[in-house]
């Protein structure tokens, strides 16, 4: 039986300059699924998987109501620790960000701080990190190169690889290949199915036709709300909503 | 539309381009010119006696130690009270503080201060550091009238030199795990690091080629000795200079221009140093 991993209740959210951005969100993402959360910008999308990693505290928001539930624990309590939450909700961001530092460090980082200082755990966690994102072929022989000098895709792989190094329970990607070419964009998508079978993946994807490729569950988001919410092939071949067809079919969007 | 020969085309861009060019050597003429005068006129004064030696003859022969070392004390203790709280400020105000009414007055406070005349400062040192706080003429006190005049130009560097750094660093630390503390200290510092030491350098050069802020809060007209300790009084570079250049009648003008020229050697010299920082970083940066 498949679990629910994370149960989000009535979950609305308004920034502070009076833009709403989500409206009574009802949805639950089930452990080892790859959940794809698509529909035209400003949905919506990226201030939900914001909301799963608290990264929303950063920036100025008005009201937050509602809960999210991981594991049946509301994460929305003011005295959860998001350092912890972080760690468990790994998120993966639309323009690669490598950090100042070698390949090694960067992937070293969040442990470190974690207080892991074992030479030979961080070692292992490079090397499994970077071949769950099929990145070590690539790079094993330079590791401590500045990431910098990686080409765009492999720097999403590195992004990847980066979150996969603190072995976080849910993934959180928004629209990770959105600058990359077809083939990086073909190697992070093989390496999402492999990784769900470890962990939760919330994917953003950047296009329709990736959110069909990927999807194990698929919400569609229009202006902050959740108009259809159903596994993937049911939500692409026979949407129950008119907005959701005319969005798939491409008459708006 | 009228039509225009590519000969006129080129005539007047070449006419324009070796306006500008005209132009900003004008601008370099006069740095370049004191420099060159002041290396003609006070190289011949300078021998180890005149950079190791006590003045004599009423400052008329002799070498200029006191005064060197004295500035040499005065910079450092500046960095010591300044380096700190400059710094700090400038966390706060780029990481920490929200824009509110606070951050703003804070920020209008920090731009007047760069305003202020340094005489001011000078006066404000004697009334707080020199007779309230009873310090006396010293070393502290003018580090801390020094202090006060060149925090604002390492607040304002330093805050520009953190913004400088990517926010997207700043997210995806947090989003792995990281307390703004860590992130600060082991990413925006690190990245912020050789913009905020040219603020530094260039803020300390200045305090070390005042006279007014030091003049009546530390600077002694002529001392037999180098100071013991911070409750001492010092000879000082540009005040010194000051001194033989107005009140020591049949002064041996190759002295003043020898005193002018290690001045000047003095900070550019740091100048310098702030240049190689920057370039050094700005190659080795990866962003």
């Amino acid at each position: 039986m498949v679990m629910d991993k994370i149960v989000i209740e009535n979950l609305s959210l308004q920034y502070s300059d009076g833009t709403e951005s989500l409206r009574n969100i009802n949805m639950s993402v089930k452990a080892n699924t790859i959940t794809v959360l698509f529909g035209p910008a400003g949905g919506g999308k990226s201030t939900l998987l914001r909301c799963l990693n608290r990264l929303n505290d950063l920036t100025e928001v008005k009201t937050v109501a509602g809960q999210i539930l991981l594991d049946g624990v509301n994460i929305l309590d003011p005295k959860t620790d998001t350092i912890a939450l972080r760690r468990r909700m790994g998120m993966v961001f639309a323009r690669p960000v490598v950090l100042p530092m070698s390949i090694r460090q960067n992937l070293t980082y969040g442990l470190e701080l974690a207080g892991e200082k074992r030479k030979s755990r961080l070692d292992e966690a490079v090397e499994r990190s970077l071949i769950l994102a099929a990145l070590w072929d690539e790079v094993k022989d330079r590791l401590d190169d500045p990431a910098i000098a990686l080409s765009g895709g492999q720097q999403q792989r590195l992004c990847l690889a980066r979150v996969l190094a603190l072995q976080p329970e849910v993934i959180l990607l928004d629209e990770p290949t959105s600058g990359l070419d077809p083939i990086s964009t073909g190697k992070v998508e093989a390496a999402l199915q492999e990784l769900k079978k470890n962990y939760t993946v919330i994917l953003v994807p950047h296009s329709i036709q990736q959110a069909g490729r990927t999807a194990d569950y698929a919400a569609f988001f229009l202006q902050g709300e959740l108009v259809e919410y159903n596994d993937g092939k049911t939500l692409f071949t026979a949407p129950k909503d008119k907005r959701t067809e005319d969005y798939i079919t491409g008459r708006f969007g | 539309m009228k039509r225009i020969f590519p000969f006129n085309r080129h005539l007047t861009e070449r006419f324009g381009f070796g306006f500008l060019t005209l132009l900003a050597v004008l601008t370099v003429t006069p740095i370049v010119g004191v420099i060159i005068y002041i290396l003609i006129q006070g190289a011949p004064a300078i021998s180890w006696e005149f950079l190791s030696g006590f003045p004599r003859e009423g400052m008329r022969a002799g070498g200029i130690l006191p005064a060197i070392v004295g500035t040499l004390y005065l910079t450092i203790g500046t960095a010591i009270f300044s380096v700190p709280l400059g710094v700090a400020a400038a966390i706060y105000l780029s990481e920490y503080a929200s824009e509110t009414g606070l951050t703003r007055l804070i920020r209008i406070a920090i731009i007047n201060l760069a305003g202020i005349p340094s005489v001011v400062y000078g006066l404000f040192g004697l009334g707080l550091f020199v007779l309230f706080l009873q310090f006396g003429t010293s070393i502290l006190a003018a580090s801390l009238t020094l202090s006060i005049m060149t925090l604002p130009v390492i607040i304002s560097t330093a805050e520009e030199s953190l913004r400088a750094v990517p926010l997207a660093f700043r997210t995806v630390s947090i989003s792995l795990g990281a307390t703004r503390w860590q992130t600060i200290r082991r990413i925006v510092l690190k990245e912020a690091l050789p913009g905020i030491l040219t603020g530094v350098i260039l803020g300390l050069e200045r305090a070390a080629g005042e006279t007014a802020p030091i003049l009546f809060t530390g600077a002694a007209f002529f001392l037999p000795r180098l100071p013991h300790s911070p409750f001492d009084a010092t000879m000082a570079l540009p005040y010194h200079l000051f001194v033989i250049s107005t009140q020591v009648p049949e002064m041996p003008i190759h002295i003043q221009y020898g005193t002018a020229l290690v001045l000047l050697v003095f900070v550019l010299g740091m100048n310098l140093i702030a240049t190689v920082i920057r370039s050094r970083a700005r190659a080795k940066r990866q962003w």
